[in-house]
């Protein structure tokens, strides 16, 4: 949480500005959601860019519609469920 | 005092200000004389020593100055200087209700009601019978309906009376009066008195009802206000309609004897059964009697009641009313009734009517106006009794011991008074008296160290603000000293509040803030009622200033959220006080009023603003009704028009009351007003609502019906005209039958319903309407005229309306009706009759417009000639002068110049417009004008007044470009020399106009052609350049630069550089334009001249002390490298870097700054030459030093991204990254940015490594930056980051690898 000082101050905006996007994080971040939001961009990305999708499919032997539908499907969870929040003091 | 003067205090060479003794100014203390090592030095040398600053200012007189002669007490108080000050708006007071106008003052007569029942808390459980429920309110509403009808009705009588009488003298004089008429003229006067006694009462209803009576109320007529409308239960007496209504009532009061009046508990008691005052006979005296004829006939005049005053003369005034409502259900002993005009016959009610006339009413929080008489006092008072004391104070008594220090002890004796002697006292007295010879010698007096008199220094609060006078009515009880032991709950809980706001109303920033907080968060510890309770009076406060009420306004504002439905008995007791805001004449207060009203809506629920607004949508008082229908149509943007709706249908069709169909309609009046086109969805729903009252038959309802009618149209433009059918014939019908303000409103609202028809039939309605509106031209209204002028531009700019209908139709009545003088003279006419006129143009052409008015350019009034001359203006702008021939042409030009030469008045703006954009319009069909004009101009550059002067060369500045088409290059050289004779101009406007032609010539014949030659020009403008005036030295920078960038070759190097010191002194002008059209010349000299000897001037500048100029300086080194290449400057600019002065440094370095955000990408080749320097300014203990390094680093990055420089620039991102935990928000926003900037050079994968060190480090502090520094990447370039990313461990169930990425074929 920013401080009593810098709320006021100009930086305070481009925090602002910094947190109406997904994937921006934030010092209580923990590992397992930066992890996830590193896999959804690289889906993203891998999606967005079609010779990777090329280069995919000819790797696994797959037809291009197949990867992008399964990278999609992964999005939904990239790391697996959750771990259990422990309770921190 | 010395800036004071009006002469430029004279500037010496080393740039500092000389203060010199003035001789016509204000005194002064000789510095030479009075300095601090004199002997004198003593003395503060800030004490005004001309004396009338001392009067105000009471705070410092402590010690008693000499004495003063001065009015006594008594006559300074009774000096009306407040109130008589209130009587007019004052606009420059602070004070708001100074300024208010007298329909805003009335939001002063309006009382905070008592907090109401809240309906949803209580469940089924009967309200308790000291909380006033809908039902109550809306009965003391229909009270005081019934009170204004009556009192109406008086009126009406002894109108009629009055009229009566009038025919009846003017009988006289033919005959003896009539029996009939001399009954009439006694009983006028008694009305009066009567119906202020009925007025009083009313006043007092509510005290009582607190009463065990208060529960017998429910059972009396009164408790269904509906099923009462006051009309009809007066129409259900047969006989003598209207006027007859009142005295049917008033009959009862001779009845009723004070006896009776005075024991209004007697159970059971009939109105019909207490014995008239003057019957003999106690009989059974029903009102359900049928009248006998002869008396239905005497009932009509008053003389039948007012025999009941006097029996003398009415014979046996029973009262004979057929059949009323009233002796339905007994009603007699409910204090309602005995303070209905009922009680007018004097009833003792126990109470002294009128002490405050409308105090009385069970006022849970009593309104300052009614605390201000007694408790505490006035401001003024305050101050009268101020002096009072302070004169008595000085004009004590001498005592003994003061008598034995003045007098040698030995040789005098005590005198013993003379027996009956008795002192004076009073001070008024002592006044008067003859001073002692002490007091009256007016010589120097020693202060006195103390002598117990503390009456000026204002009570001192541990750690609260400063209480002003006007506050302790409502702050004094923080004054007294309490122990907080001693205290109850409730007084604590009053007590704190009451500090706080003391701290929001009067406190420091600091204070303020804190005290909002902890208000806002105990807001549901305290409770609505305590808080409000103290906020709203001092809202309604008469001597609020705007400030404060913005302060108070923000309170209540937080508390709302906090306190949610809480809120809800107070929903009144708020909108009382913020709904005058919603009609201040101040912006910020209706928004903030709209904020408010919005936020209170959201907490309390519809249901609860209903129930609380629904009483004053029939208020008598316009005033309150208006200001409720706006407060409604901001509940209905709060909380949806749709909500509203039902609601809105059923107030529209009352059938109670025309003020309630009024108000509801103008809701919705307001409601597309204020919401403008979101109407839309619901409009055909809100034409619906409101469109019957176009056949009411009240005519203000009418009125506002059609407004909103027009307001519902102009929100919806230009679409929605399917939902206006069903008016459209109500509309028509109207506009053929109507006379006066009823037709003005529905012409007005027919001229917002035309612009959203089809093409076709909107030139049918116009026909229709346009013959009703020509009829209208003639109209002697105001109103109706801005009306009908609004109303034709509306329909002439529809699409379907042909040039042709309106050539032959309108154009003639419209110029013979509207195109007078008179019209000129008020400034909204002007302004809606040219917008209209050039809308007409816009159809018909210009020239049969222009060729209708240019006859009046050379009229005798001045205003019209200059309504006329704009119209001109803005025809011939939009349209062109193609089609004006030959003869229209000369009228006009003939016309222009006649104008241009009579004005006299100040604003020549639209003279000069005018001729500019003729003359320029008509292009090459000037030429054969041009001499005359010139010869005009040329006459007048010579004339005596300096304004017509200056309106001669602003002429010149916008036809040169003209006198350039039509080649008379010849014209423009001579008018370049006379101008440049006239650089002598001593009055600074005059001058900054004539600068301004020469340059406009400049710019049109260019450099070489120029006469007088630029050499000869350019030594004549430089003593000009010292020119404080900033239109002057705006035009000449704007000239000087004008040549340095076009004609530099044609003056010597010495003289660019005399000019370049000028110029320094220009970088402090105020003007941003002044300074930037500088720093550009600085430019346009250094190419010129070579930029060594303008750097070595611009880096000696850097030296100064102001910031302002420094800036300037630097950015003028930046555009002087940028134009001459970097490397001419760059080795001077890094060798200033070794002057050990910080100044110095740092403007280097913002240089450098800005040279390299200039040069872009030419940055590359210079990055190795600073990478040292920089390397320097990032080590420097100065943080300033490195906050401008690091943007540096950041201009020069950005310019060289993808140009191979990352070695630099690695090596320069190393030393800025330390700096990331920096606090200054200056410095973190430089290194922000430096690090972008690197993002971009280096990629984001290279910084990224940077960030990775610190993402999950174990303080948060690091955590914090290095996340802020990620997100800021991430956000940059996401999709780049992908390749990057670390490699995660698998953990647990989770899957953190990207095995995608390991795939290789």
């Amino acid at each position: 949480m920013a401080t009593l000082q810098d709320r006021f101050n100009i930086n305070s905006q481009l925090e602002h500005l910094q947190a109406k996007y997904v994937g921006t994080g934030h010092a209580d971040l923990s590992r397992f959601e930066w992890a996830v939001n590193i896999h959804r961009d690289s889906l993203a990305s891998y999606v967005g860019h079609h010779p990777m999708l090329a280069y995919f499919a000819l790797a696994e032997n797959e037809s291009i519609g197949r990867i992008k539908y399964n990278l999609m499907q992964k999005m939904l969870l990239p790391c697996g469920l959750p771990p259990e929040k422990e309770e921190e003091g | 005092m010395a800036d004071t003067a009006p002469s430029q205090p004279p500037q010496l060479a080393n740039g500092t200000q000389r203060q010199g003794m003035s001789l016509a100014g204000p005194a002064q203390f000789d510095q030479d004389l009075y300095g601090q090592d004199t002997p004198y030095g003593g003395y503060v040398p800030s004490i005004g020593v001309t004396g009338d600053d001392e009067v105000e200012d009471d705070r410092d007189r402590a010690l008693p100055n000499r004495k003063q002669y001065t009015a006594s007490a008594a006559t300074l108080s009774d000096l009306p200087a407040e109130e008589e000050r209130r009587q007019g708006p004052d606009p420059t007071s602070r004070r708001i209700a100074d300024r208010q106008d007298q329909y805003k003052q009335r939001q002063w007569a309006q009382m905070i009601s008592p907090a109401r029942n809240d309906a949803f808390l209580m469940g089924d459980q009967t309200p308790d019978a000291n909380s006033r429920t809908y039902a109550d309110v809306m009965r003391a509403q229909q009270l005081a309906r019934e009170r204004d009808n009556t009192l109406q009705n008086i009126a009406d009588k002894r109108k009629q009376q009055e009229a009566e009488e009038m025919a009846g003298t003017a009988a006289a004089d033919r005959e003896r009066p009539t029996k009939a008429s001399l009954g009439v003229a006694p009983a006028a006067p008694m009305a009066a008195p009567e119906a202020k006694a009925a007025l009083k009462k009313r006043g007092n209803r509510w005290d009582q009802s607190a009463g065990a009576d208060a529960k017998k109320q429910k059972v009396s007529d009164w408790d269904a206000p509906e099923a009462t409308p006051a009309v009809g239960r007066w129409d259900a007496t047969p006989g003598t309609r209207d006027d007859g209504a009142t005295p049917g009532r008033w009959d009862a009061t001779p009845g009723a004897t004070p006896g009776a009046g005075a024991t209004p508990s007697v159970a059971g008691s009939r109105w019909d059964a207490t014995p008239t005052g003057t019957g003999a006979t106690p009989r059974r005296n029903r009102w359900d009697e049928t009248p006998t004829p002869g008396h239905a006939g005497s009932d009509a005049t008053p003389g039948g009641w007012a025999g009941g005053e006097t029996p003398a003369v009415g014979a046996t005034p029973t009262p004979k009313r057929q059949r009323s409502r009233w002796d339905e259900t007994p009603m007699g002993q409910t204090p309602a009734v005995g303070a209905t005009p009922a009680a007018g016959a004097g009833m003792p009610l126990g109470m002294t009517p009128g002490a405050t006339p409308m105090g009385g009413l069970d006022m849970a929080t009593p309104t300052p106006s009614m605390l201000q008489p007694g408790a505490t006092p006035t401001a003024e008072q305050y101050q009268a009794m101020r002096w009072e004391r302070e004169v008595e104070e000085r004009n004590r008594p001498l005592s003994d011991e003061e008598l034995d220090s003045m007098l040698p002890c030995d040789g005098y004796k005590v005198l013993a008074p003379p027996p009956g002697y008795e002192p004076i006292r009073t001070p008024a007295r002592k006044l008067m008296a003859t001073p002692t010879p002490m007091g009256a010698t007016p010589g120097y007096q020693i202060p006195a160290e103390d002598r117990g008199q503390m009456f000026d220094v204002p009570q001192e609060l541990e750690g609260l603000p400063e209480l002003k006078p006007e506050d302790h009515q409502y702050f004094g009880k923080l004054l007294k000293d309490v122990e907080d032991e001693q205290l109850s709950v409730e007084e604590a809980k009053e007590r704190k509040i009451m500090k706080m706001l003391l701290k929001v109303k009067n406190g420091t920033p600091p204070q303020r803030k804190t005290a909002l907080r902890q208000l806002t968060d105990k807001a549901r510890d305290f409770g609505a009622g305590p808080l409000f309770n103290q906020i709203l009076p001092l809202l309604m406060s008469p001597t609020l200033e705007d400030q404060e009420r913005h302060l108070l306004v923000k309170v209540i504002d937080r508390i709302l959220y906090k306190l949610d439905e809480l809120v809800r008995p107070f929903v009144h007791k708020i909108l009382v006080v913020i709904e005058p805001l919603l009609i201040d004449e101040d912006y910020y207060a209706r928004v903030e009023g709209r904020e408010i009203i919005a936020n209170l809506s959201k907490a309390a629920g519809l249901a609860t603003m209903i129930a609380a607004m629904r009483p004053d949508i029939d208020n008598i008082d316009e005033y309150v009704r208006n200001t409720t229908a706006r407060a409604f149509s901001v509940v209905a943007s709060a909380l949806g028009i749709p909500a509203l709706l039902p609601f809105l249908k059923a107030v529209c069709q009352s059938k109670k009351s025309w003020q309630a169909r009024h108000t509801g309609i103008k809701i919705v009046q307001q409601i597309s007003i204020l919401l403008g086109c979101a109407v839309l969805p619901h409009l055909k729903a809100l034409v619906d609502i409101v469109k019957h009252g176009l056949s009411d038959e009240n005519q203000k309802v009418k009125t506002i019906t059609s407004l909103t009618i027009a307001a519902l149209a102009e929100a919806a433009s230009p679409y929605g005209i399917e939902s206006f059918d069903d008016v459209l014939e109500p509309l028509w019908k109207g506009i053929r039958l109507l006379r006066g303000k009823v037709l003005a409103a529905f012409l007005k609202c027919i001229g917002h319903i035309i612009p959203l028809m089809d093409a076709v039939y909107a030139n049918y309605y116009t026909r229709e309407v346009m013959f009703i509106l020509v009829r209208e031209f003639q109209t002697p209204d105001e109103e109706m005229k801005k009306i009908v002028l609004k109303v034709v531009k509306q329909c002439v700019g529809t699409e379907g309306v042909e040039p042709e209908y309106i050539r032959t139709d309108i154009l003639g009545p419209f110029f013979a009706n509207f195109w007078v003088r008179r019209m000129a003279l008020d400034r909204r006419n002007y302004r809606q009759l040219v917008e209209t006129t050039v809308e007409l143009a816009n159809k018909v052409g210009c020239a049969e417009v222009v060729a209708r008015v240019v006859e009046d350019l050379k009229d005798e009034s001045e205003p019209y000639r200059r309504m006329v001359m704009e119209t001109i203006d803005k025809v011939v702008r939009d349209l062109g002068s193609a089609d004006i021939d030959a003869r229209l042409e000369e009228l006009l030009i003939d016309g222009i110049l006649y104008a241009f030469q009579e004005q006299v008045s100040d604003d020549a703006n639209v003279m000069l417009n005018g001729f500019g954009t003729v003359v320029n319009s008509l292009k090459m069909r000037a030429k054969p004008y041009l001499p005359q004009i010139c010869g005009t101009i040329k006459w007048r550059l010579n004339n005596k007044s300096a304004k017509i002067r200056q309106q001669a060369a602003d002429l010149i500045a916008r036809i040169a470009i003209v006198m350039k088409t039509c080649n008379e290059e010849k014209l423009l050289g001579h008018l370049g020399v006379v101008l440049y004779e006239y650089l002598g101009e001593e009055y600074p406007e005059v001058l900054g106009s004539i600068l301004g032609a020469l340059k406009a010539i400049v710019n049109v014949i260019g450099m070489t052609k120029m006469t007088p030659p630029i050499k000869d020009l350019l030594p004549r403008l430089t003593p000009v350049l010292k020119n404080r005036h900033e239109k002057v030295q705006e035009n000449c920078i704007d000239l000087v630069g004008r040549i340095a960038d076009r004609g530099a070759e044609f003056v010597p190097a010495r003289e660019w550089m005399r000019i370049c010191f000028e110029l320094l002194d220009m970088l402090n002008a105020h003007k941003k334009g002044i300074r930037r059209a500088t720093v550009n010349t600085f430019g346009y000299i250094a190419k010129a001249i070579g930029p060594q000897d303008v750097l070595v001037c611009l880096l000696n500048n850097l030296k100064v002390q102001e910031r302002q100029n420094r800036v300037c300086t630097t950015v003028a080194i930046a555009i002087v490298a940028e134009t001459c290449s970097p490397f001419t400057v760059l080795p001077a600019l890094m060798n200033e870097y070794k002057v050990p002065e910080l100044n110095v440094q740092n403007g280097v370095l913002k240089a450098l700054s800005f040279l390299f955000e200039y040069i872009g990408e030419m940055g590359k080749d210079y990055i190795y030459a600073v990478t040292p320097l920089l390397e320097d300014a990032l080590m420097d203990r100065d943080l300033v030093h490195r906050q401008t390094a690091a943007s540096v680093v950041q201009h020069m990055s950005m310019g060289v991204a993808g140009l191979g420089c990352e070695d630099a620039l690695t090596h320069l991102l190393n030393l800025v990254w330390p700096n990331v935990f920096e606090t200054s928000p200056h410095v973190v926003n430089a290194v922000t940015g430096a690090i972008d900037g690197c993002r971009l050079a280096l990629g984001p994968a290279y910084v990224l490594n940077y960030t990775l060190q610190g993402l999950f480090h174990p303080a948060r502090k690091v955590r914090e930056t290095y996340w802020r520094i990620y997100n800021n990447l991430y956000i940059g370039s996401q999709d780049a980051l992908v390749g990057a990313y670390p490699r995660l461990a698998d953990e647990g169930l989770n899957t953190y690898g990207r095995h995608e990425l390991d795939l290789f074929v």
